[in-house]
């Protein structure tokens, strides 16, 4: 059998619900930001797949996914300097006991 | 057929570390995992004939942004220990959504009649990425830069030390 276009779709269908999964049932800020990698990574699978067997004239697949990388890295980036400041001030980097806000 | 036992490989080296992610009590061996999903994705993408992004992923995610919560764990103090309970109440109803999604997204992805097309890429994928940059992306091309500084001048005054 051949690889299709499905296969590649299956794959980043389940990156992206782990991911998804990580980020709804972990308690630690940076386990949170690696579920959100996850499904980035999910999505730049599925718009380079879609590139190669829906559109391949062009790439414009490749440039999405390449400035999404971009944007994924900024985003970490200011991400877990949050954390750091959130730990510095708060004294944890669990979810569910950063409660400053609440009511 | 040999196309087929690479794509199995890659897909089983790109999900079982992230299940490993998102499930392990341990938050090194959880960043640690990152690394060979990471590395999967690589060769997907080389699977697509897509070498510069997968040059890039390879740079970026596996070489800086992991290393990078690596490094956040760290200072934070999340430990390998396995006695800090590391998952919330609300296991089941993740598991259900997740699932469901995950579900419904690769039934509803497979099902769709895509219009295939049976062209060729470009030659060579730098030099087509890069005149697609500069040419036809160049909005984006210039402001994922302006988010580039702004994320760098954000991420040093968030997290220097008050003085």
């Amino acid at each position: 059998m051949q690889v299709g276009l499905n296969h590649y779709l299956v794959v980043s269908a389940l990156l992206f619900g782990l991911g998804l999964y990580g980020i709804l049932t972990r308690r630690n800020a940076v386990a949170i930001l690696m579920g959100i990698e996850l499904m980035l990574n999910a999505t730049n699978i599925n718009l380079v797949a879609f590139n190669r067997y829906v559109a391949p004239g062009a790439l414009a697949g490749h440039v999405f996914a390449l400035v999404i990388i971009t944007l994924a890295a900024c985003e970490a980036a200011v991400g877990l300097a949050l954390v750091m400041a959130v730990f510095r001030n708060l004294e944890t980097v669990h979810v569910d006991e950063i409660t400053l806000m609440k009511w | 057929m040999g196309e087929l036992a690479v794509f199995i490989v890659l897909a089983v080296l790109t999900l079982v570390p992230a299940a490993v992610v998102v499930t392990t009590g341990n938050l090194v061996r959880a960043a640690m995992s990152l690394i060979p999903s990471f590395l999967g994705v690589t060769g997907l993408f080389v699977l697509l004939q897509a070498e510069f992004v997968a040059g890039i992923q390879i740079l970026i995610y596996a070489g800086a942004i992991a290393v990078l919560i690596l490094f956040v764990i760290m200072l934070t103090q999340g430990g390998t220990g396995l006695s800090i309970r590391q998952v919330n109440e609300q296991r089941l109803v993740g598991l259900l959504v997740a699932g469901g999604l995950a579900v419904a997204l690769g039934v509803m992805l497979v099902r769709t009649p895509w219009p295939r097309s049976a062209g060729t890429l470009p030659a060579s994928n730098v030099a087509a990425v890069g005149n697609a940059f500069l040419t036809d992306f160049i909005l984006a091309f210039e402001i994922s830069s302006l988010v580039l500084l702004a994320s760098l001048v954000g991420a040093l005054v968030i997290a220097r030390r008050e003085q």
